[in-house]
């Protein structure tokens, strides 16, 4: 009976295999799902900010040099990968790549620094806001002053003579 | 310099001592998965023990908080000599979410020197034995500062003095556009 039970277990044991990784001599990729080490586009960004007063973390430091440049400071010491930052930038800057080999001896290997240009008005120098999008859709033409029955009123009249401005919205003659 | 030193002094086998001094144990838990047969640690001599005192590497992860500083410091002076720290996770490596309330000192950095920092929350078990392989020579680190610069303005500007021609038409100089 023993002697059956050890062969059973020879048989296991054959059978088992490996399940070892060979981790560091083969790359092992991670998940698609995997958040790593947040890319910063300097190209796409155009420096709101967003991403600074969103980080749970705070990681994201904001320096405003001068009026018209602006430093964007990502530290990546505490950064816990939530990837809020890369959803809510409005330029898609910011990617969550699946990097995790960010093991270091010196902890300022992990910041990432952007120089921006922040554009301001060309006459007086200081930073203007931005036309929110209802103010952007005045400067088409449109007018968004019945605010009780949230109706767009229309008021350029050079649009409708041919066909409707925009087919899912009903304008009102002004 | 340093890793010089490490590849002679931790060559063969690195004991390691596991320290928690106030995480919320997921890196624990990562640590845990590297000496599973998954990630088999031992193959590179890496073995876990109870005691610092037998110890040649801590990892610590964790803040460093008010209570278990103190702890944390004998901790590392109970170290035989070549010693190396590393911080593993986000709360090691800069103080975590927490890093501004009232219980957290900040990094272990505060109370400890630090060699090696592993970034994450947690970070993978490939993680972590990528940086032991980095302390111990095997593999080079692959992080490096990013800088980048804007160097000219992403609108165009129309200064005069970039303004050729005359009369009619006015070329702007440094864009093609009239």
């Amino acid at each position: 009976m023993s002697l059956l039970s050890k062969l059973k277990e020879t048989v296991i044991g054959l059978r088992a295999g490996r399940v070892t990784f060979p981790y560091p001599r083969k790359a092992r990729e991670a998940p698609a799902k995997y958040r790593g080490r947040p890319i910063f586009d300097g190209t796409k960004c155009i420096g709101c900010a967003g991403c600074a007063n969103n980080c749970p973390a705070r990681e994201i430091l904001v320096i405003d040099v001068c009026q018209e440049i602006r430093i964007l400071q990502y530290l990546g010491r505490r950064c816990t990968y939530c990837g809020r930052c890369a959803d809510l930038c409005p330029e898609k800057a910011i990617t969550m790549s699946g990097e995790y080999e960010t093991a270091t001896d010196r902890i300022g290997d992990l910041q990432q620094r952007l120089e921006l240009f922040m554009s301001t008005c060309q006459r007086c120098g200081r930073c203007f806001k931005e036309p929110s999008a209802l103010e952007r859709l005045q400067m088409k033409g449109y007018r968004f002053d019945d605010l009780a029955n949230e109706r767009w009123v229309f008021r350029s009249q050079s649009y409708l003579q041919g066909a409707p401005p925009a087919d899912d919205i009903n304008l009102d003659l002004d | 310099m340093l890793e010089t030193l490490c590849q002679k002094m931790f060559g063969r086998s690195l004991w390691v001592y596991h320290a928690n001094s106030g995480g919320c144990n997921g890196c624990d838990i990562e640590v845990l998965a590297v000496l599973t047969p998954y990630y088999d640690a031992e193959r590179f001599g890496i073995k876990l023990v109870g005691s610092p005192r037998h110890a040649d590497a801590m990892l610590c992860q964790g803040p460093a908080m008010r209570a278990t500083a103190s702890a944390l410091r004998r901790a590392y002076d109970a170290m035989p000599a070549p010693k190396l720290v590393f911080a593993i996770g986000s709360c090691a490596c800069g103080g975590g979410v927490w890093h501004d309330s009232y219980s957290v000192l900040g990094p272990v950095e505060r109370v400890i020197p630090v060699n090696y920092y592993i970034p994450g929350c947690p970070p993978r078990p490939e993680a972590i034995i990528y940086g032991v392989a980095v302390a111990a020579g095997l593999v080079d680190k692959r992080t490096a500062p990013v800088q980048f610069k804007q160097l000219e303005l992403p609108i165009p500007r129309y200064h005069p003095s970039d303004l050729r021609g005359g009369g009619e038409l006015v070329v702007y100089e440094r864009s093609e556009k009239i």
